[in-house]
């Protein structure tokens, strides 16, 4: 393989990846799915851009929201595109929200020995309307959640997340939904106020926030402007 | 123009920047060798497009896509092009501009730049940038950006050319050099401010 032709160099401290942060949330609700992500794509201590959107939708009511390596985070989600563009020949179908789910958990496993450096959140409905959201690690072990956070702040909007959505222990039996009762406009205004305090303390997430509401109606998308620092 | 080899200035009239097809122009930081292979690359498609002859012409929107592929491809062979790449051009009257790296991250903005352009010229385009400048206006920032570098950046040359894309074609300037002030009080006693230093 080429790659052995290519360590043969000097070049001990290139590494294929990068990390262009930024954060991704999504809130499930009983009619309706909340993805949101910040707008800044860094590398170190630089802003490439403020502008750039991180949020992909993938079929008609499924949007996934990744941060992390730039470069793996475009080539995953034309990838998966791509097969939902089959999948739609094929089946003459959209592909509901829990099947993106399981084919982007396969698609990351796919590459398990050199994996897609890409935290992600799905978000949509499934086939009953509900929300549904799934969160992701880079290697595709994944789990359906009533919310999620990934990327540079997630862990910053975890906490307040778990605070205000009050969710039931993934521990009770039987199983308790965790979709939040809150209506769409204050799962929206809960979101803007905790990017707007990950802002704040995580120096890869700001500049903008583009906020994704998919419901019955469709898909509906808004941008608000966050700190430039 | 410059093409340093370490510390070394090795070459004085390295040509960074390159007409692609009748839409775009390629300009590129990192290693020569790989950016003129990249041109090479590039001539190719373009040359393919052509033969079509079909009136389709390959514009920078397309140009861009497929030099991600082909970085994004390499990186994920561990073979990359050592090359961080920015395109622009004008099809049917939208300008684009955009950038790509040798890992494959890759943007679109209203101002782009290689090197130390990122941490110099950058946040002076943030400032200084915004629509419907005028070519001339443009040539201005770009100098001003240039002249940063030039005081600076420790691998830059005073020779660089000036490439402008329209809807009627490309054209790039004959080398020139900007001109520098060195007659600063502090420039000429510089060790008045540590006495006994160099």
């Amino acid at each position: 393989m080429a790659a052995t032709e290519g360590i043969k160099q000097h070049h001990s401290t290139w590494s294929p990846y990068d990390n262009n942060g930024g954060t991704c949330i999504a809130i499930a609700g009983s009619n309706y799915c909340v993805i949101a992500a910040d707008t800044r794509m860094s590398t170190g201590y630089s802003i490439l851009t403020r502008d750039y959107s991180k949020i992909c939708n993938l079929a008609d009511k499924c949007v996934m929201a990744s941060s992390g390596f730039q470069a793996d985070v475009k080539a995953l989600q034309k990838n998966l595109s791509a097969r939902h563009l089959i999948y739609q020949h094929q089946h003459n179908k959209q592909m509901s929200c829990p099947a993106m789910a399981q084919l982007l958990s396969n698609t990351l496993y796919y590459k398990r020995f050199f994996p897609y450096y890409s935290f992600n959140v799905l978000g949509g409905l499934d086939n009953e309307g509900k929300g549904c959201v799934f969160t992701y690690d880079a290697v595709g072990s994944y789990e359906r959640v009533g919310y999620g956070a990934q990327g540079t702040g997630g862990t910053l909007m975890m906490p307040v997340l778990d605070n205000q959505l009050k969710s039931p222990s993934p521990l009770l039996l039987p199983a308790q939904d965790a979709t939040t009762p809150l209506s769409e406009s204050e799962a929206v205004d809960l979101v803007k106020d905790v990017f707007a305090s990950a802002a704040e303390r995580d120096i890869y997430t700001g500049d903008g926030l583009e906020i994704v509401v998919v419901n019955a109606e469709g898909v509906k998308r808004e941008f608000l402007e966050l700190r430039r620092d | 123009m410059g093409g340093s080899y370490g510390s070394t200035l090795r070459y004085k009239s390295v040509q960074r920047l390159k007409p692609i097809g009748k839409h775009t122009l390629l300009g590129a930081g990192g290693e020569i060798s790989d950016f003129q292979e990249i041109v090479r690359y590039l001539d190719e498609l373009i040359l393919y497009d052509n033969m079509w002859d079909d009136g389709n012409s390959l514009g920078p929107k397309e140009v861009h896509n497929y030099l991600n592929r082909l970085m994004y491809n390499r990186r994920n062979k561990f073979n990359p092009l050592w090359n961080t790449l920015v395109l622009g051009g004008v099809k049917n009257g939208q300008k684009y501009l955009g950038t790509v790296n040798m890992i494959g991250v890759h943007y679109e903005e209203n101002h782009v730049a290689t090197g130390f352009g990122n941490h110099l010229a950058r946040p002076i385009f943030r400032d200084e940038w915004h629509e419907d400048m005028t070519f001339e206006e443009g040539v201005k920032l770009l100098e001003k950006c240039m002249l940063v570098l030039l005081y600076r950046d420790r691998s830059a040359v005073n020779k660089l050319q000036i490439a402008k894309i329209t809807e009627e074609g490309a054209t790039i300037s004959e080398p020139y050099a900007i001109k520098t002030h060195w007659e600063l009080e502090a420039f000429k006693n510089p060790a008045t401010g540590a006495v006994g230093s160099w």
